[in-house]
C-alpha cells in the first residue's frame, strides 16, 4: 500500500490533491461526477463577510493554453456558505478549506472570527486577487501590508492559516518571508497573473473589467519557478498550483517543493481533473516504487 | 451521475454558409434531454481550455440520438465542423434548465433569431396549440422544412430577399400575428426587442440567453445575467445563465 497521506499544519490529508478556490464553487455541482471524498480537500469560492456581485460581463475570455478572468469575487457572503456549503461537504470524507476575501482588514477577520466555530479544517486568505479595486491585491504586493494582515488574522483564526500569494510581483521570495512572519501556518501559490486580451474586431478589451487574471497550462512553468524559490526560502509547508492538469503536471509542483496541490482551470476542461490527477500520483508512486509521497516533496536537484 | 463522454458522430452536414448540423449518438443524453437545454462540446486541441456551448436542436429519444445545429465562428467550432460521421466528440450534457412546456397557452409564438433559431425545432416539435414559429435571419435559410413540419412558419431577413423585411418583431406586426406565450432565443438586441414587446402586450414571455462560460454547470460564476429580484442561490442580482437558465421569464431578467 502507497502512502500518500501528506500533513499541512499537523492535519493529516488522505491525498495531496484539492481544487483551486474559484474553479469548483463548494464543490456541489463538481459532486454530481464523481465522490468528493477522492480528494485531499475541497478549497471553497473566495467568500466576503456580506454577499458580493462581483464584475460586469464578460468576465472571462479563453487564451492560448489558458483564460483570462475578472469574476470580482461574486460570492453569496459566509452566512449562506456556512448554512448550505459547509453541512453539504461534512458529508464527504474530504478536508474543508475556506478561501476569505474582503476589502478591509477588519472584513477578513470578520470571517475568520466567524468560522472559529465552524467545522472547517483551514482558511486560505486571498490578498492576491487582481480583480477587484479595493482590498485583495493590495495586501498581497506589499510585505510589510501582508506581514501585518496575516498578524491580524492569526490573531482570530482557530484552524490553521493558509496564505494565498500573488505572482504580480518583483519577488515572491520577500513576499512568502512577509507571511512567514506574520505567522502564517502554510503558504498557497500561485493566484492568477494579471493580463490583457484585445478582441481586434470590436476594437474593444476582450473582458469588461479590461484586465483579468491569467490561469492554466499557460502559467505553469512560472508557478513552478516560484513554488521553488518559495520553497528555498522559508520552511512553510506549499500549496502549489497553476496550471495543473496531470498528475504529471502536480508532480512537477511537489519535487519543486509542494507539499500539496490544486487543481483549478483544468476542471473546466476536465470535470474529473482533480480526481484524475490523485489517481495518476498513486498511479506514478506504484510504478517507480515510491512507498511514500513525501519521498518526493523538494526532492529536485 | 454526470458524465463527460466520448460520443459517435452519425451525421455531420453542411446546410448553409457556415452552418453545420451534427447528429450524434448518446442514448443517455437523448433520454433526458429537453428543448432549450444545451451541450457543452470539448475540443481536442490541449490550447483550448474552455467548452463551447451548442443549444439542442432535436432529440431522436427512440434512436438515442441529438442534433445541435451550429455556426462556425471560431477554432473550436472550425474544429468540430471538420468531424466525419463515425468519428468521435467530446461532450457534457444535457445542461440548463431548458423551455418550460405546460405553461396552459395555446396561442404561442416560437422567436428565433441566427444561430438562435435550431432550438425552436425540438421546441415546436413539443408543444401544442397554436404553433407559430417567426424566425429571423442575416439572408440566408435554414432549418425552414424542419419548422414548417411542426409549425406555422413566418421567415424575416434583414436584407429583405425572404418574407418580411427587417427583424421578427416587423414580421409579426406585418402578419397580424397574435400569441399568449413567447419563447424567443437569438441575439441581445432582438431579445431585448422581444422583452419589451411582451411587457407591452402583457404576454408570458421566456428568453434564452448566451454567455461565455467556463465550467458550464453552474460552479465558476462566469456566465451570469442581471436578475430583477435577488437570486436564492447567489445572494445578489445575478443568475448563472448555465445553471438557473438558459431560459429565464422575460419579467425576471435585465438584459
Ligand atoms: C447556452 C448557449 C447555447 C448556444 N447554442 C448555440 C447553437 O446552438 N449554435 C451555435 O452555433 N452557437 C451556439 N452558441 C454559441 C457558441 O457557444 C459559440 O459560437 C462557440 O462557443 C464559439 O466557439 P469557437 O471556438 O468557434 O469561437 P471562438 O470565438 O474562438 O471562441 C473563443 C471562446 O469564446 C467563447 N464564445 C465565443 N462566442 C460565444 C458565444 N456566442 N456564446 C458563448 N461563448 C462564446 C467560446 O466558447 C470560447 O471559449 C451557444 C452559446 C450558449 C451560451
Ligand atoms: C474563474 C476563476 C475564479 C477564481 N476565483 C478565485 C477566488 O475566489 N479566490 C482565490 O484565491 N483564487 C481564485 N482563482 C485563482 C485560482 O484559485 C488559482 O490560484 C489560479 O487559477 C491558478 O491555478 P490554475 O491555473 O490551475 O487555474 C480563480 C481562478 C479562476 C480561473
Ligand atoms: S459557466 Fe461556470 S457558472 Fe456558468
Amino acid at each position: 500500500m502507497k502512502n500518500t497521506k501528506v500533513t499541512l499544519a499537523g492535519v493529516e490529508l488522505q491525498n495531496p490533491v484539492m481544487t483551486a478556490s474559484g474553479t469548483f464553487g463548494s464543490g456541489i455541482e463538481y459532486s454530481e461526477f464523481y465522490d468528493l471524498g477522492r480528494l485531499g480537500a475541497v478549497v471553497t469560492k473566495g467568500v466576503a463577510n456580506v454577499p458580493w456581485p462581483g464584475n460586469p460581463i464578460p468576465r472571462i475570455a479563453e487564451t492560448a493554453s489558458g483564460m483570462l478572468n475578472a469574476i470580482g469575487l461574486q460570492n453569496p457572503g459566509i452566512d449562506t456558505l456556512l448554512e448550505r456549503d459547509i453541512p453539504y461537504l461534512r458529508k464527504y470524507q474530504t478536508k474543508i478549506i475556506v478561501n476569505i476575501c474582503g476589502k478591509t482588514i477588519e472584513d477578513y477577520c470578520e470571517v475568520v472570527e466567524r468560522l472559529s466555530t465552524e467545522p472547517v479544517d483551514f482558511l486560505e486568505i486571498n490578498v492576491s486577487c487582481p480583480n477587484v479595486k479595493e482590498g485583495g491585491i493590495a495586501f498581497g504586493q506589499n510585505p510589510k501590508a501582508l506581514e501585518a494582515i496575516t498578524r491580524e488574522v492569526k490573531k482570530y483564526a482557530r484552524q490553521p492559516v493558509i496564505m494565498k500569494l500573488s505572482p504580480n510581483v518583483t519577488d515572491i521570495t520577500e513576499m512568502a518571508k512577509a507571511a512567514e512572519a506574520g505567522g502564517a501556518d502554510v503558504l498557497s501559490l500561485i493566484n492568477t497573473i494579471t493580463g490583457m486580451k484585445i478582441d481586434i474586431h470590436r476594437r474593444t478589451f476582450a473582458i469588461a473589467n479590461k484586465t483579468g487574471g491569467l490561469s492554466g497550462p499557460a502559467i505553469k512553468p512560472v508557478a513552478v519557478r516560484m513554488v521553488y524559490q518559495v520553497a528555498q526560502s522559508v520552511r512553510l509547508p506549499i500549496i502549489g498550483m497553476g496550471g495543473i492538469c496531470t498528475a504529471e503536471d502536480a508532480l512537477e509542483f511537489i519535487l519543486a517543493g509542494a507539499t500539496a496541490v490544486s487543481i483549478g482551470t483544468a476542471n473546466f476542461t476536465n470535470p474529473y481533473a482533480a480526481k484524475e490527477v490523485a489517481e495518476g500520483i498513486e498511479a506514478y508512486m506504484e510504478q517507480h516504487q515510491i512507498a511514500d509521497i513525501k519521498s518526493l516533496i523538494g526532492a529536485v536537484g | 451521475m454526470k458524465s463527460r463522454e466520448f460520443v459517435t458522430i452519425i451525421e455531420q452536414k453542411k446546410i448553409a454558409s457556415d452552418i453545420y448540423s451534427l447528429w450524434i449518438q448518446t442514448e443517455h443524453i437523448a433520454k433526458g434531454a429537453r428543448p432549450g437545454q444545451f451541450l457543452s462540446l470539448y475540443s481536442q486541441d490541449k490550447s483550448h481550455m474552455l467548452p463551447r456551448p451548442i443549444s439542442i436542436c432535436e432529440i431522436d429519444r427512440e434512436q438515442g440520438r441529438i442534433r445541435m445545429v451550429y455556426r462556425v465562428v471560431g477554432e473550436g467550432t472550425a474544429e468540430f465542423s471538420h468531424k466525419k460521421a463515425g468519428e468521435q466528440i467530446e461532450v457534457l450534457g444535457p445542461l440548463g434548465n431548458g423551455f418550460p412546456l405546460d405553461v396552459g397557452k395555446k396561442r404561442i409564438f416560437l422567436m428565433g433569431g441566427g444561430i438562435g433559431i435550431p432550438p425552436m425545432v425540438q421546441l415546436a416539435k413539443e408543444l401544442d396549440g397554436e404553433v407559430q414559429v417567426i424566425a429571423g435571419y442575416r439572408d440566408e435559410l435554414f432549418l425552414t422544412e424542419e419548422l414548417k413540419e411542426y409549425a406555422s412558419l413566418y421567415v424575416a431577413t434583414e436584407d429583405g430577399s425572404a418574407g418580411t423585411k427587417g427583424n421578427v418583431i416587423d414580421a409579426i406586426y406585418a402578419h397580424k400575428l397574435e400569441a399568449d406565450l413567447i419563447y424567443a432565443c437569438g441575439p441581445k438586441p432582438m431579445l431585448r426587442a422581444i422583452q419589451s414587446y411582451a411587457k407591452e402586450h402583457g404576454i408570458l414571455c421566456y428568453l434564452s440567453m448566451e454567455e461565455r462560460m467556463a465550467c458550464g454547470i453552474g460552479a465558476c460564476l462566469a456566465c451570469v445575467c442581471q436578475s430583477k429580484e435577488v437570486d436564492a442561490h447567489t445572494q445578489v442580482h445575478n443568475k448563472r445563465i448555465c445553471k438557473d437558465g438558459p431560459v429565464f421569464l422575460s419579467t425576471e431578467v435585465e438584459l
